[in-house]
């Protein structure tokens, strides 16, 4: 099994050194990172802390590297360690109360929500230093027929891209897999089931969840970085507020949030789904994609509430005769 | 500056008229969280479904305003007994988070829904009523309108429930939901016609929202997520509570947008919102 896992990497690796063209590695950089992003709010939506305030930590992320540069000429490497910052700040104030008064389920849900809109509604009322809901563009930093600027995080190449993002995401699948074996599983799923259980038998719920909520924040804050400095532009719709944060937790439904793979399987699938409809039907239906992703969220939620990966694994194990745990 | 500015004056009266209709907009959301226990993220959408009904009636089909009125709030009342029939029914057993999600695919679904059927410019209904001078200070016909039809709704609604058996039956099946079936009461049908109401309400709304403002398919994300927070402020399914924070919510938009820039008076608001959660948990109005 292993073999074949990291012989799948390798090939996975390699992928960009075929020439494959430009919009196909286009759409692997977006699986990847938009994977990341989805993997990213998993490590908390899997604890049971649905968060609907990842449009804010993007939002630091994209809006304050893009901005220390423009304006100050900041290095987008000392902007990311600034905006990482604010970042973790902004998640343990609003984390820490939160689950120290127990607001959890709905309520935890709504107040995020709101933390994003305030990062959406921040970013358009300083129009006069973040263009407002124009967006805004990285000053390019590519002098004459130059391809690349460490400094400035600005590359042309696809590639380079591909790289970067492939080795993020895999941190993130690493992190993961790190918090999966610190805490334990059976650590987390205690707090995310019974939370008064998990604090009698000495399970410190509080400290626990600001953890997972700082990590998630941090990494999601990375992602909008990269999705800055990739796109060459940002707007508040698309890195902050209620749509953006949708989108996450929508993703990692149709994927599947108790399995590590799951969030990037939605982002392909939502993606390709995307992309699949443009080339069937053209530009004719703009919304149809949408339409159908959002009829198709609402069959997933009520006929397949693990996801895409989540019911495939299950089903696989099922066949394969192993004794399946109740709960994955 | 001087305090008692008389344009001061006048966004604290809009935001007082602003505060009838956001308080509208939460009585339906509270009803049916408070029957329910499900939290309906597309009800903003559903409202962006009346505001297009009352469109197509008055403006496409050239019906009387009254006639077409009544029929939006009627075809809203019916998409709330389809949302409660085939997407809610399904989930009422599986996790509270389930239940919150679905219903933010249907938001999804309805919102591109919209686009593609209506396009995404933006409609108007042409239909100007002219705006009332007292003093120095105007406010429009159509606030007014929008207040005094809330406020009214709002008592038409308590009547219901305080005095009638059917709203009798809803307030005691959100009192208790595991004990009611056993009194007789038929939760299935309750909820259905909890949901019809809800939607009754979102219609309601629509009706006064498209004399404002105008239409277009994402219309519901401009007082989606204030709706929420205001019924969150109030205490989930408190009808009391999201009567007063959203009399409070509005003076911040109102008074915060006079001051400064309009989007600022949104963002004290949420801060607002934020600060008050972890002062008051479960709303503004529990003792605990």
């Amino acid at each position: 099994m292993n073999a074949f896992k990291y012989a799948a990497l390798a090939v996975l690796a390699a992928v960009p050194l075929f020439g494959i063209g430009n919009y196909p590695l286009h759409l692997l950089i977006q699986v990847l990172l938009w994977g990341y992003i989805y993997t990213s709010w998993s490590l908390m939506g899997r604890l049971g802390l649905v968060s609907f305030g990842h449009g804010a930590f993007m939002g630091i992320g994209a809006y304050g590297v893009v901005m220390l540069w423009n304006h100050y000429g900041i290095s987008p490497w000392l902007g990311a360690v600034a905006a990482m910052v604010a970042t973790a700040l902004t998640a343990a104030v609003i984390g820490y109360p939160c689950f120290r008064f127990k607001i959890v389920g709905h309520y935890f849900a709504l107040v995020t929500l709101a933390l994003s809109e305030v990062a959406r509604l921040l970013i358009v009322a300083l129009r006069d230093q973040t263009g407002g809901s124009l967006g805004a563009t990285p000053n390019s930093d590519l002098h004459a027929g130059a391809t690349a600027s460490v400094a400035a995080l600005q590359f042309t190449d696809k590639r380079v891209w591909f790289y970067i993002v492939f080795a993020v995401w895999l941190g993130g699948l690493w992190i993961w897999r790190v918090m999966d074996r610190s805490m334990g599983r059976i650590a987390l799923q205690a707090i995310s089931e019974e939370e008064e259980a998990a604090a009698s038998i000495g399970i410190h719920v509080t400290r626990a969840k600001l953890q997972v909520t700082v990590v998630s924040a941090l990494m999601t804050c990375v992602g909008g970085i990269l999705y800055a400095q990739y796109q060459l532009y940002i707007n508040p719709d698309t890195v902050s507020g209620i749509a953006i944060s949708l989108q996450m937790v929508f993703g990692v439904i149709a994927g599947g949030m108790f399995v590590r793979l799951g969030p990037t399987v939605g982002a392909a699938f939502t993606l390709l789904l995307a992309e699949g409809l443009r080339y069937w039907f053209g530009n004719k239906y703009p919304a149809l994609d949408s339409t159908l992703y959002g009829m198709m969220l609402v069959l997933f939620i009520i006929f397949m509430p693990k996801g895409i990966l989540g019911a495939a694994t299950e089903g696989w194990r099922r066949a394969s005769g192993a004794t399946a745990p109740a709960r994955v | 500056m001087d305090v008692f500015d008389i344009y001061l004056l006048e966004a604290v009266l809009n935001g007082l008229l602003l505060g009838g209709l956001l308080a509208l907009l939460s009585l339906g959301l509270n009803l049916i969280f408070g029957v329910i226990d499900v939290v309906w993220i597309c009800y903003a959408e559903l409202i962006m479904c009346g505001m297009y009904a009352v469109y197509y009636l008055y403006v496409q089909y050239h019906w009387p305003l009254l006639l077409a009125m009544p029929s939006a709030i009627a075809i809203v009342a019916l998409l709330g007994v389809i949302l409660h029939q085939f997407v809610i029914r399904p989930v009422l057993g599986a996790e509270p988070i389930n239940q919150l999600l679905v219903t933010g695919g249907v938001l999804f679904f309805l919102q591109a829904a919209a686009t593609l059927a209506f396009g995404i410019d933006f409609k108007n209904l042409g239909v100007a009523l002219p705006s009332i001078s007292v003093g120095e200070m105007s406010f429009s016909a159509s606030r007014l309108l929008a207040f005094a039809v809330a406020l009214a709704g709002m008592v038409g609604m308590y009547l219901f429930l305080k005095r009638s058996y059917l709203g009798t039956a809803i307030r005691a099946i959100s009192q208790d939901r595991a004990i009611m079936p056993l009194m007789g009461v038929n939760p299935t049908r309750i909820f259905l016609i909890t949901s019809a109401l809800g939607g009754a309400l979102a219609g309601l709304a629509a009706c006064l929202l498209v004399l404002q403002y105008d239409i277009h398919p994402a219309i519901g994300l401009s007082f989606g997520p204030i709706t929420f927070l205001i019924c969150v402020l109030g205490g989930l399914g408190n009808m009391l509570g999201g009567f007063i924070a959203a009399f409070l919510f509005a003076q911040f938009i109102s008074v915060g947008g006079y001051f400064f820039h309009l989007e600022w008076g949104y963002v004290f608001a949420f801060v607002f919102f934020i600060a008050v959660m972890f002062w008051r948990p479960r709303g503004i109005l529990d003792g605990n």
